[in-house]
């Protein structure tokens, strides 16, 4: 398994969150989160289940809405945006659900078009199609065009998933659990696609994971969400050499046990 | 604050007048998803004909049969066109077409956009920068307003059939005299008033399975319940409705 090489690439961060907190009723959830993201680069967030990892990506897409503290996407505070800024900076973001949550009453092809020919005017039909099918091809899947999802396996629908997530070129993208419950050779499918479109559309992203192969594969950087905020940040190496139990827990049950 | 239960009635209250505010707002703003309203249709107006025939056609025939005994006392048979029309028209078709569809298109629309909030399809719509209320609450609901009066005509249409059918049997009344009997006494005081009711009544149905539907929560089991609490809401408000509207035309009557 080979790490990836450091990308280093100045500019202003495309994603920037301060003193980020969310809590349901009395679940404080998020507490005190700090974290920012440089374009094109892909950072891994780690975490116990029920850390908030979800929660925290639902809100940086808007789904939800902070109680407190600052998130900033693209130059913009996410929360304070109306309907219609909103719907614009989410075109540039692309959200792949842990669930695929793909649309059960349509087609791949349909579910892959939705997006696209809601936001984007004036299309014409052969446009649409080449740009579905180059997308479908991008996640290697051009065969199931007119099938329904609930014909696709998890894998092949998590890759439709994300396709479909790629139909408006996002410049981040968001991946929760992109390769949970799936077999070791799907798994490097996934992470490979990953690194695909971070090179291809030069797009930055977070990459939720249990995985901690898919987090050395797809991560220019890991960070550890424990207790409510980020502990640590840096190379999957750096994370990772440490006496902290908890993170040497977290180690070892994906690399010895 | 106050109770915990009033609260909550006032908080689901607020939420239902926000969801209907935001359903006008958008009803009548561009851009239209004429395809899936066209669909719509389809799926509320056309998949429900059978049942609606089915229905129609018995209590027609049926309230026919069980009228006449009491008309016979009297030497009255011939007044039983009127009579049934007056009580299909006014009154049963838009009623029986409101709780049968309530049961079955309501219950279809809390379930099917039930499942898609519990299993993040509405999320996912709502981060691709599209518009899922409009996709999915709009449609509906302009498609259950329009249908349900369209299938509470044709409903008094076919009880009208089954009435006449009975009739025909026992009186040997031609289809000719039954008609100008029937509408007699019927007047489009009548006839608006039950298009009214019926219109109302599907507006009910959409609004209240769509907003059932997007509003579950807790997974699969929320989806059952969504669809459930659709149909007792909707039949519930069908029968208040029912109750205000007859009171109001009553008004206009007299
Ligand atoms: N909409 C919500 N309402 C109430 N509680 C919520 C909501 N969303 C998440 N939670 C709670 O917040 C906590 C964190 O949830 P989250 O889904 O972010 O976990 P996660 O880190 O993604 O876990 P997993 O790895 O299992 O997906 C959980 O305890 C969950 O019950
Ligand atoms: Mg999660």
């Amino acid at each position: 398994m080979q790490e990836k090489e450091l990308k280093k690439e100045q500019g202003p961060p495309v994603i920037s969150i301060q003193g980020l907190y969310k809590s349901f009723g009395e679940l404080d959830v998020l507490r005190g989160v700090d974290l920012e993201i440089n374009k094109g680069e892909n950072v891994v967030v780690l975490g116990r289940s029920g850390s908030g990892k979800s929660v925290l990506i639902k809100i940086i897409s808007g789904l939800l809405k902070p109680d407190k503290g600052s998130v900033n996407v693209l130059g913009k505070e996410v929360d304070t945006l109306n309907e219609k800024d909103l719907r614009a900076l989410r075109m540039k973001i692309g959200f792949s659900f842990q669930s695929s949550a793909l649309y059960d009453s349509m087609n791949v092809r349909e579910n892959l078009e939705f997006p696209l020919v809601r936001t984007v005017k004036g299309l014409g039909r052969k446009e649409i199609d080449q740009r579905v099918e180059e997308t479908l091809d991008a996640v290697g899947l051009l065969d199931k065009l007119d099938q329904m999802p609930s014909d696709l396996s998890g894998g092949q629908r998590k890759r439709i998933g994300i396709a479909r997530t790629l139909m408006l070129k996002p410049e981040i993208m968001l991946y929760d659990e992109p390769t949970a419950g799936l077999d070791p050779i799907t798994c490097i499918e996934i992470n490979n696609l990953i690194n695909e479109v971070q090179t291809r559309y030069n797009a930055s992203g977070i990459v939720i994971t249990h995985d901690l192969s898919c987090a050395k594969v797809t991560g220019d950087r890991v960070a550890m969400l424990l207790d409510g905020k980020f502990t640590r940040q840096g190379t999957f190496e750096e994370v990772f050499n440490t006496d902290d139990a908890q993170i040497k827990a977290f180690y070892n049950y994906n690399f010895i046990e | 604050m106050l109770s915990k239960g009033l609260d909550d009635y006032f908080i689901g209250v607020y939420n239902a007048y926000k969801f209907i505010a935001r359903f006008f707002r958008q009803a009548f703003q561009g851009p239209f998803e004429f395809r899936e309203i066209v669909r719509q249709c389809y799926e509320v107006g056309y998949k429900s004909l059978p049942l609606i025939t089915l229905t129609g056609f018995v209590i027609g025939m049926v309230f026919t049969k069980q009228s006449r005994p009491s008309l016979i006392a009297f030497g009255a048979t011939s007044w039983l066109p009127s009579l049934i029309a007056i009580a299909t028209i006014r009154a049963l078709a838009p009623l029986v077409t409101g709780l049968i569809t309530s049961g079955k298109v309501g219950s279809h629309i809390g379930a099917e956009i039930g499942s898609m909030k519990v299993t993040e399809q509405i999320d996912a719509m709502e981060v691709s920068a599209t518009n899922p209320f409009r996709f999915l609450v709009v449609t509906r609901v302009i498609a259950t307003t329009f249908m349900i009066p369209v299938l509470a005509m044709y409903c008094g249409f076919v009880g009208m059939m089954g009435s006449f059918l009975n009739i025909y049997q026992n009186e040997k009344t031609s289809f000719s005299t039954f008609i100008a009997e029937a509408f007699k006494q019927i007047t489009f005081l009548d006839i608006g008033a039950s298009l009214i009711k019926a219109t109302a009544f599907g507006f009910t149905i959409g609004i209240v399975g769509t907003y059932k539907g997007y509003h579950a929560t807790q997974g699969t089991q929320g989806v059952g319940k969504a669809a459930n609490a659709a149909v007792v809401l909707s039949m519930f408000l069908i029968f208040v409705e029912e109750l205000v509207i007859v009171q109001v035309s009553n008004w206009f009557r007299n």
